[in-house]
């Protein structure tokens, strides 16, 4: 499925040779449509000829309705295509000052190029301005580095900030865009051709472009009555290769492994703990954060997730394995990277890294599946040696009730892994840290 | 002593219908999403090649400053990367649509009113000012607001309004440039 992981190819000729042929055919379709004139450029801002609106605007919703369409069919993973990261006030102020640069200069950087290329001296300026602008940022940007990294959305899309489905925005825009064209055209009568106003047709007359409008709008229509892909259809994609790697258990690290992951200061380890408020209230990893198997649906919840660094390695525990492996299953299906099962979950980490025994003891019988082994006497949540052992034992065990007797706090343990524990049975390492294949833009 | 023939200039195709640029443009865009899981662009290539010319002259610049970097510090080759080849294609197809179109001339375009040489001051001003507000908001026109548009991000949008407000907002005050 597209896009195609490039990774691969990455320092070969045919690598450079795609990008490559990409920019052929924007530099031609630049020039073709007139970007290579600053002055059909400028035009814009005296609204005598809108030819910057009208092609900016088609090309975003021709492409916006193709992504949106191969994405309803399956043809695109949606999720793997680099969405530019909202900057919100950066942005907005870098806007503004192109605005200024773009009415000075009469480019933008790209159509520059393309006057530069057909030997416009005015493009070969303006590019010689581009590359001193652009080196005047690198030498100044560490001055306001906390303005530049500010107002840091992630990947932010209209459909997440409306809540509603991408195939309904496409088609709000589409008919934004249409009703933009609309004014562009009147505004061109207007102020290009200097027609009185009453002479201005209002409504466009029926043909080619009419037609090509409703070609587009219907497109749209289809991508919003198609819908995009659900985590189930998703999960149909990755099955086949993740059951294996659930059978071969590849990805069921070891809590060993885990607490050595967490004591690698050059990693994030975030354990995501999908048991029951109670459970996790009398017993859970320190740092684990509660989530249920909704939240592993919510796009919100799984943004910030995929937003994390390359650094982050996500573990998935409950009591047994069971709820893991269907959490890990719908995180994995949205394409969340570094993800693994604890093995055994939270009652083969307790039979690993056993608490007090007047803080808990393990059951005769389980309650059930994926039920807690363990009898809590209290509930102790993080604060237990068992919820940390790659931590000194800074604080006593609860004591019982009636043994006035504190536990020995484990100074002897020294440092090293799993303080106060025996040492690990050997295990075979799990994790591989896999870096995210969707990179920067061209542009970012 | 014959006469000098005239040379021939021939005039210039027009340019295509914009919806139809548009709607290549468009096709092309989807192209680079479908098979690279990118977007267009060409600012950030013209960061790396800066930074190229810069680690030419003073590679300790390079190391030293961490947005620089980034980009080319220490075994870091600024140029590895693939949008300095679309920068270089982007640059081929104008050129090759140019030729093609009898629009490949040495000339300068500039409104009525300015100068040949006024309208490279303010050529190379424009672009100073273009280049610097490109890279605070990560990307230019075509990288953040056309290729962000596309994908529907929010920024690109907020971006693509401030672009035209600030074209707007100005244009009045330099009209003798363009009119």
């Amino acid at each position: 499925m597209a896009p195609f992981d490039l990774t691969p190819l990455a320092h070969t000729l045919a690598y450079d040779l795609i990008f490559l042929a990409i920019g052929l055919g924007f530099g031609a379709v630049l020039e073709l449509s007139g970007f290579g004139d600053s002055r059909k450029l400028a035009a814009q801002f005296y609204l005598r000829d809108m030819t910057v609106l009208k092609v900016m605007f088609t090309a975003i919703v021709v492409a916006a309705v193709l992504v949106f369409l191969a994405s309803a069919f399956e043809l695109l993973d949606f999720g793997k295509v680099w969405v530019n990261p909202t900057f919100l006030a950066p942005g907005i102020v870098g806007g503004l000052i192109m605005g200024v640069g773009f009415i000075v200069g009469g480019f933008c950087p790209g159509t520059s190029l393309v006057a530069a290329s057909t030997l416009k001296i005015d493009g070969i300026f303006f590019v010689l301005g581009v590359v001193a602008g652009v080196g005047l940022f690198g030498e100044s940007v560490a001055s306001f580095e906390g303005f530049f990294q500010s107002t840091a959305m992630g990947r932010f899309t209209i459909p997440d900030w409306l809540g509603l489905p991408y195939g309904v925005v496409v088609v709000g825009l589409v008919a934004m865009a249409l009703l933009m064209f609309w004014g562009a055209e009147l505004a061109e009568a207007y102020f290009g051709d200097r027609t009185a106003w009453k002479d201005i047709p209002l409504w466009p007359k029926p043909g080619r472009k009419t037609a090509a409008a409703a070609v587009l709008l219907g497109l749209a229509v289809v991508v919003a009555l198609q819908g995009q892909p659900s985590v189930d259809d998703r999960w149909t994609w990755v099955a086949e290769t993740a059951e294996a790697q659930l059978q071969k258990r590849e990805i069921q690290a070891d809590p060993a492994e885990l607490v050595a992951l967490r004591q690698d200061v050059t990693l994030r380890v975030e354990v995501l703990d999908v048991r029951d408020e109670a459970d996790f209230n009398r017993f859970h990893l320190s740092g684990a954060r509660r989530i249920t198997r909704d939240d592993a649906r919510n796009p919100a919840f799984v943004r910030e997730l995929a937003a994390a660094p390359d650094n982050t390695i996500v573990f998935v525990t409950s009591n047994g394995e069971a709820d893991a492996t269907r959490v890990w299953r719908t995180l994995k299906a949205q394409g969340v990277l570094n993800l693994y099962v604890l093995a055994g979950g939270i009652n083969g980490w307790l039979d690993r890294y056993p608490p007090g025994p007047c803080v808990a003891r393990k059951a005769r019988a389980p309650a059930g599946k994926d039920a807690l082994a363990w009898d809590f006497a209290v509930a102790v949540g993080d604060r237990s040696p068992s919820a940390h052992p790659e931590l000194p034992r800074l604080e006593p065990e609860p004591t019982c009730a009636d043994d006035r007797a504190p536990q020995a706090v484990g100074q002897a343990a020294g440092h090293g892994l799993a303080h106060g524990h025996p040492a690990p049975p050997p295990y075979v390492k799990r994790v591989k840290l896999q870096k995210k294949t969707v990179t920067k833009g061209g542009c970012g | 002593m014959g006469e000098l023939a005239a040379p021939r200039v021939r005039a210039p195709r027009p340019y295509v219908n914009p919806y139809l640029g548009g709607a290549l443009l468009g096709v092309v865009l989807f192209l680079s999403f479908f098979i690279t899981g990118n977007g267009l662009g060409a600012s950030a290539a013209v960061n790396h090649v800066e930074v190229a010319l810069l680690k030419l002259v003073s590679p300790d610049h390079v190391d030293r400053v961490a947005y620089l970097s980034e980009i080319g510090g220490g075994s870091r080759g600024p140029l590895d990367h693939p949008g300095v080849f679309m920068l270089l294609g982007t640059f081929l197809g104008g050129m090759l649509s140019g030729l093609a179109n009898r629009r490949f001339r040495l000339e300068t375009r500039r409104g009525p009113q300015v100068s040949v040489r006024m309208r490279w001051v303010f050529a190379l001003l424009g672009g100073l000012i273009m280049g610097y507000g490109a890279r605070l908001a990560r990307g230019c026109t075509s990288g953040q607001a056309l290729s962000g548009g596309a994908v529907l991000s929010v920024g690109s949008f907020a971006f693509m309004f401030a672009v035209f407000g600030g074209g707007y907002a100005l244009a009045w005050f330099v009209r003798r440039l363009w009119n």
